[in-house]
């Protein structure tokens, strides 16, 4: 194994720091803050509201929205420019995807929710944590959910599995495989589930067991900046 | 709906009063002015205003460019916003509107016709390269005054800004370093926005009192009281003599920012 010692020097299954937040956008319904390492997503709620396009509206179930969106200077080469690239697209329906297995679309028939993420930041990992923030900021909306999702990025890098890659190592000139998850607390469900690179079969395993533990230790923070939000507003009324 | 309009009404009448719905004299802005720098690694300079629950980010990105044939010493400034769908209802997702757009090119003129850039200092060759510098504006609530928010934002982005090393071998920028290099700034100016409600002139005004709006007045000025932009909003006409209140509310309220500015930049 020739990546036996990680470039910033964390244990295999160890995350970077985290940093969560609820709150941080009064205008919003619900909003949070993820951080983890120097990848940075802020999550917004809006609704549920009326839903536009109309043909979309379904009598039966609500709709959620994702709208992802970098900072034109959140990556580390050149400006990106501003407008949803199509990379932007799919990570949106993506996350449409993870967050909708916990929401209880039946609770608000005819309606849509709308979720803007913004990301002033990024070093790898970037629609895991956007799914995080996402899944927070629904939580503090009261939007009716039935789990809490989070979502870190395993992967092997040069035959090591580990959790939470980042830049530097999605980058490592070697076999390297990047896979995002995204696990609901309670059922152990997966909601999220790309990959891309090169991986064995058990590997992918190893890997996907260690999502299992990686994403309880982001629900921790996520659960303990949801309890800080709630019983400081409460100490406020 | 009905609500929002007796508000509208409700926030005129107090301001003739001299009142207002958060208790604020007329000349006061809210509190907290908030001022960090550097929230963003990716960038070459960035920042976050609070002004009371308006927060803004502002983040710059440095380019090597060939210089404009009418100007071939001398870099460039562009100032971008967006304002988020995530920074209020009101905001759809999609190319800019007109708000955005304004609020972009108001910014961009306090700064580029202050000369507040050295744009020579840009210069690497003479007509081959040069430095450009793009500022995005990014609203994450707005709350009110994005104008002003906007302003100090750019500004302290820029203070904060460090060029990128550039590679002397294949001339490439490695965006992961930074030089020590700041950006040649000779002054610093910012905007502030005085508006008429009711026939009575006020500063740093909420959303809600953004609706109730007659006209505005955004004066960008620097320490020296040197104006270098102006723009008049709103569907009311001013008197000569309102442009010159409005001038001196806001020359006072510029200095003011700019104190807060260096003290949170120290």
């Amino acid at each position: 194994m020739a990546y036996d010692k990680r470039l910033d020097g964390r244990k295999e299954d160890e995350l970077r720091p985290m940093e969560a937040k609820v709150g941080v956008v009064p205008n919003a319904d619900g909003s949070a803050s993820f951080k983890i390492g120097k990848t940075w997503a802020i999550a917004a709620v809006y609704g549920p509201k009326e839903v536009f396009p109309r043909f979309l509206k379904n009598p039966k179930k609500g709709i959620i929205r994702c709208h992802y969106s970098m900072m034109p200077f959140s990556g580390s080469g050149e400006r990106i420019r501003p407008g949803r690239s199509r990379r932007a697209q799919e990570i949106s329906m993506v996350m449409q995807n993870s967050l909708e297995p916990v929401v209880d679309l039946t609770a608000f028939p005819n309606s849509a929710v709308e979720i803007f993420i913004e990301l002033p930041q990024t070093d790898a990992g970037t629609r895991c944590a956007a799914i995080s923030a996402a899944s927070m900021a629904l939580a503090h909306a009261g939007i009716p959910m039935k789990d809490m999702v989070s979502s870190v990025a395993v992967g092997q890098v040069d035959g090591a599995v580990l959790a939470d890659l980042d830049y530097s190592e999605e980058a490592y000139p070697a076999v390297v495989s990047d896979i995002p998850v995204a696990m609901l607390h309670n059922t152990k469900g997966i909601s999220l589930l790309q990959m891309d690179g090169e991986i064995s079969r058990d590997d992918l395993m190893k890997s996907l067991e260690m999502a299992k533990i990686a994403t309880d230790k982001i629900r921790e923070v996520q659960m303990q900046a949801l309890k800080e939000y709630f019983s400081t507003s409460e100490d406020q009324k | 709906m009905s609500s929002m309009i007796i508000n509208k009404e409700r926030i005129a009448e107090l301001i003739s009063m001299d009142k207002r719905l958060d208790g604020r004299s007329l000349l006061d802005f809210r509190q907290p002015i908030k001022i960090e720098t550097d929230i963003s690694w990716t960038a070459e300079g960035s920042s976050k205003v609070q002004i009371g629950e308006t927060v803004v980010m502002a983040g710059v990105k440095m380019s090597l460019e060939k210089p404009y044939n009418d100007t071939p010493d001398e870099g460039g400034i562009m100032i971008n916003a967006e304002l988020t769908p995530m920074s209020s209802k009101e905001y759809e997702p999609g190319p800019p509107g007109m708000k955005a757009i304004e609020l972009a090119r108001v910014t961009d003129r306090g700064i580029r016709e202050a000369k507040a850039i050295d744009m020579k200092k840009l210069c690497v060759e003479v007509g081959e390269k040069a430095w450009f510098v793009i500022v995005d504006i990014i609203t994450i609530n707005d709350a009110g005054n994005l104008f002003d928010a906007a302003g100090l934002a750019v500004m302290a982005a820029l203070k904060a800004a460090k060029f990128p090393v550039v590679d002397k071998e294949t001339g490439a920028i490695d965006y992961k370093k930074k030089t020590d290099d700041s950006l040649p700034l000779t002054k610093e100016p910012l905007p502030v926005t005085v508006y008429k409600i009711n026939g009575k002139l006020l500063v740093d005004p909420t959303s809600e009192e953004e609706k109730a709006y007659e006209a505005r007045l955004t004066v960008a000025s620097d320490s020296d009281g040197t104006i270098s932009a102006m723009q008049k909003g709103g569907e009311t006409p001013l008197t000569v003599e309102e442009v010159g209140q409005m001038v001196d509310i806001a020359l006072d309220k510029s200095n003011f920012l700019r104190e807060e500015l260096n003290k949170s930049l120290k």
